[in-house]
């Protein structure tokens, strides 16, 4: 690395820091804004570093390009990314996680009756949740096509685990003194579930659905490496890699990201409206 | 132990729903198969074959059932196949063999755990930075708590080709997947668990005028214990999948990852679904692994009823 | 202020500020403790009385007025590890066995191993303990693992203990028993104890002053010295003296709630 180089970073870096230290160390710490702008600051030494790493130092822009490149490939591609983007997470990851979560409630609404097969399913469920179900990709395509279906498939496998056992552990989370109460007014078992267990669920069920956001961008972007049309983030991104174009996979990642977090948010949104009342959501 | 016999139904239900499945889904490339040996089959010729379904096909040739389970190249191969390659090439070969599961299983777990070593430990280290260093936490906490909601993952394939521009090929690409992979987990894991004390418990050190090391050491380290295990547990299977993935766009020529793509790509099935398998065990054991640890340092430390 | 005051407070004040607009948690408080005493602190929920204890241990900062203990600082006397103080709760370190969790402070304060051993076992006879030093918390009885957690506080000889309502989320036959317990041991180590109560019995059975206060803003209502012998037994609550004081501190929290 050139001396120059190695300056003006370790300026950035310092000028950076010092902000945020100062920021940190403020009576206004707590405020939205500070807690909002000091990660922002932070990202941006981050892109800053980057930019001028590459820039000033002899690394190859196609082996790492800059964030500058990034943007403006981002900024030309448009109608690419937006048509991967409508293949991979609309077609793929959204119709395989609202798949996979039907399938869940109704086999956890189905197993609910019977403590039986919840105490084989919460174990079971829960250790297929650890496998790296992603791997069932190749024989998926196989099966419905390189088309967005064999996607959705996979996604419906993976996610349906994780949210599975959140709703059948959620189901059994209410206290003996909670369910006496129902017994109390004579509640069957339908008013039971709908006036106090669902409920009670809630805050498992949006557990599992958050995760799951994440593991259906995965399993809609992974699968398509072992094949697909011509169209999608995961064939953008090994094509691209396979032409050396890393500001094009770049690019395909940035659109990953803000996918995954807008997903993630949509679900905790909707959890903040369903769960207001739960100590976690309470300001 | 209760659970014992619930937990054998449920895996038993989903044998059973496999099994009853191998009919269908193989049905066509049977009647094809028994058609080219002579066999009668109902309808006579592949077109009008195609209008039926898997299992209408089934119901037209009940006697072809029994040859569904042992196709050499079936769609859905049956569990006792798959079970016959894995034995095959888990106890029949010499682990060095290139047809060895185990071969191929070490060449994925040695990058998966040299990965996880790195990616742990940088993890906690900056976990405890958070914890001590106010800007520290304001600033990279939020990122790492965002990384959770993106698939990282893809960044899989772009990081073996970077470090093979710079010549770095082998383990270490894969490890480095595998680290960032399991890095994030545990740093938010291990800034939940150093920070598990609550309000008394450090009113109490200020009492005694603790020394911040002496709090890390004597309070907050241990509270983290459990927190630790649950990261270790999320951590290991985030790098095993991180390696098997980073195996996969890459033209790699060892790792369950290869083996699923080379079954895909040369129509041999039961080659992808042992691979498959045999990653699905190797997951569950590290999980175990880690349960069993933390069982017993739980107990040891007295924070778990013997 | 006399030469055996060991904590001081003048005209002392904390405001809190908090979303809702400034809190006065404690309002111009005056109070002078000598050595020995066991004071008792009395009043509803709000009334600034654990507040009020922080400050004397230096976990919460006065916005105003003087407040001293050994005639220093509190942050100086919580450095020099002036006192000991008790929890609601327990707080015993699940990962420690009972002798484990008596000796934290000892390793935090440097002391040698032989003398962690033998303070350990004299603290855990002291309140009754001695044979569960191998035993963890969650094998122990609430009684049992809050009586740990005053010999956890007394392991170091500080001359002060600070007790934060120590046996309110006890069943009354256990806290009957705890307090005859702490009566036997303030008499032994001649300590000055400051104790939080919501519980009037608890506060004149225990007490050589009480001191009543009431919420919004909290302050002093009423300092009443006891005229009860140091030697109480339990059945000292039949007595005319213990009825007769009780019924004054109930005036005193009374008149507390006129005024708001």
């Amino acid at each position: 690395m050139t001396g120059p180089a190695l300056i003006s970073v370790l300026a950035v870096w310092a000028v950076g820091w010092f902000i945020n230290a100062q920021l940190a160390a403020s009576r206004v710490a707590d405020t939205r804004i500070v807690r909002l702008l000091v990660p922002v600051i932070f990202g941006l030494t981050f892109v800053l570093i980057w930019e001028l790493l590459v820039r000033m130092t002899g690394v190859s822009p196609i082996v790492l390009p800059p964030p500058s490149m990034i943007a403006e490939r981002f900024a030309n591609s448009l109608p690419i990314l937006w048509a991967d983007f409508q293949q991979t997470i609309i077609k793929g990851a959204m119709t395989g996680y609202v798949i996979g979560m039907i399938c869940a409630f109704a086999v956890a609404i189905l197993a609910d009756r019977s403590d039986f097969l919840t105490r084989g399913i919460l174990p079971v469920g829960g250790f297929m949740a650890a496998l790296p179900i992603v791997g069932i990709a190749p024989i998926f395509v196989r099966w419905l096509g390189s088309d967005w279906q064999s996607k959705a498939a996979v996604v419906a496998v993976m996610v349906f685990f994780p949210i599975l056992v959140n709703i059948v552990a959620g189901l059994r989370d209410t206290s003996a003194m909670q369910r006496d109460l129902m017994r109390t007014y004579g509640a069957g078992y339908w008013q039971t579930l709908f006036k106090l267990r669902l409920p009670a669920a809630m805050p498992f069920i949006f557990n599992g659905l958050k995760i799951a956001t994440t593991l259906a961008l995965i399993g809609a972007i992974v699968a398509e490496f072992f094949g697909s049309p011509t169209v999608g983030m995961g064939f953008r991104i090994s094509t691209s890699v396979g032409r050396l174009a890393l500001d094009m996979v770049w690019a395909e990642i940035v659109v990953a990201a803000i996918a995954g977090s807008t997903l993630y948010g949509a679900v905790a949104w909707v959890e903040g409206r369903v769960t207001f009342w739960h100590p976690s959501q309470r300001k | 132990m209760k659970s014992v016999l619930p937990i054998l139904t449920i895996v038993g239900a989903i044998l059973l729903i496999w099994v009853v499945a191998v009919i269908p889904m193989n049905m066509h490339l049977t009647a094809d198969q028994a058609q080219r040996d002579g066999l009668v089959v109902t309808p006579a010729t592949p077109a009008e074959r195609q209008g039926y379904s898997g299992l209408g096909l089934s119901f037209a040739n009940p006697d072809l059932i029994p040859l569904t389970y042992n196709l050499d190249r079936p769609r859905l191969p049956s569990p006792h196949q798959v079970a016959g390659e894995m034995w095959d090439t888990i106890a029949l070969r010499n682990v060095t063999s290139r047809q060895s599961l185990v071969y191929h299983g070490w060449v994925t777990l040695s990058s998966t755990l040299v990965g996880f070593v790195i990616g742990t430990t940088l993890g906690i280290l900056l976990a405890i930075g958070i914890v001590h260093n106010r800007a520290m936490d304001m600033s990279v906490m939020p990122w790492a708590i965002a990384s959770q909601t993106i698939p990282i993952l893809a960044l899989a394939p772009m990081i073996i080709v970077m470090m093979g521009q710079f010549g770095i090929q082998g383990l270490l690409p894969k490890a480095v997947i595998s680290a960032y992979l399991s890095f994030f987990p545990v740093v938010v894991g291990m800034v939940k668990g150093l920070r598990s004390p609550d309000a008394m418990q450090m009113d109490l050190l200020r009492t005694y005028y603790a020394s911040a090391s002496q709090g890390f050491w004597k309070l907050r380290l241990p509270a983290s214990v459990p927190y630790l295990f649950a990261s270790f547990k999320i951590g290991i299977s985030a790098a095993l999948v991180g390696a098997i993935v980073a195996e996969l766009p890459t033209g790699a020529r060892a790792g369950f990852g290869a083996r699923m793509l080379v079954g895909d790509q040369y129509g041999n099935p039961l080659v992808t679904w042992a691979a498959l398998f045999a990653a699905a065990i190797t997951a569950a054991a590290l999980v175990a692994i880690f349960t069993a640890m933390e069982r017993l340092t739980l107990r040891r430390m007295g924070m778990a009823a013997a | 202020m006399t030469a055996d005051t060991v904590i001081s407070a003048q005209g002392l004040n904390l405001t809190f500020q908090t979303n809702d607009g400034p809190v006065h948690a404690l309002k111009d408080v005056d109070l002078d403790i000598r050595k020995g005493e066991f004071v008792s602190f009395i009043g509803p929920s709000g009334c600034g009385k654990t507040t009020f204890l922080r400050c004397i241990a230096g976990l919460e900062t006065p916005t105003g007025g003087t407040l001293t203990v050994n005639g220093m600082t509190p942050d100086q006397a919580r450095r020099a590890r002036a006192y000991g103080y008790v929890f609601q709760a327990a707080g015993l370190y699940p990962w420690r066995t009972i002798g484990g969790n008596v000796k934290l402070p000892l390793e935090i304060m440097g002391f040698s191993k032989a003398e962690q051993a033998e303070r350990v076992a004299r603290v855990l006879a002291l309140v009754d303990l001695a044979g569960f030093e191998k035993k963890f918390p969650w094998q122990l009885s609430g009684g049992m693992q809050q009586r740990a957690s005053i010999a956890r506080a007394l392991a170091f000889d500080a001359d002060i203990l600070l007790m934060d309502e120590p046996f309110g989320a006890l069943d009354e036959i256990v806290r009957d028993h705890l307090n005859e317990q702490l009566l036997a041991l303030w008499a032994r180590t001649e300590k000055t104890i400051g104790f939080v109560t919501h519980s009037i019995p608890e506060a004149v059975y225990l007490s050589t002053k009480i001191v009543v206060m009431s919420p919004r803003p909290g302050r002093i209502t009423d300092v009443i010295d006891s005229p009860l012998p140091k030697e109480r037994p339990l059945d000292i609550r039949d007595s005319k003296e213990f009825i007769d004081i009780a019924h004054r501190v109930r005036e005193g929290l009374r008149a507390g709630h006129v005024d708001d």
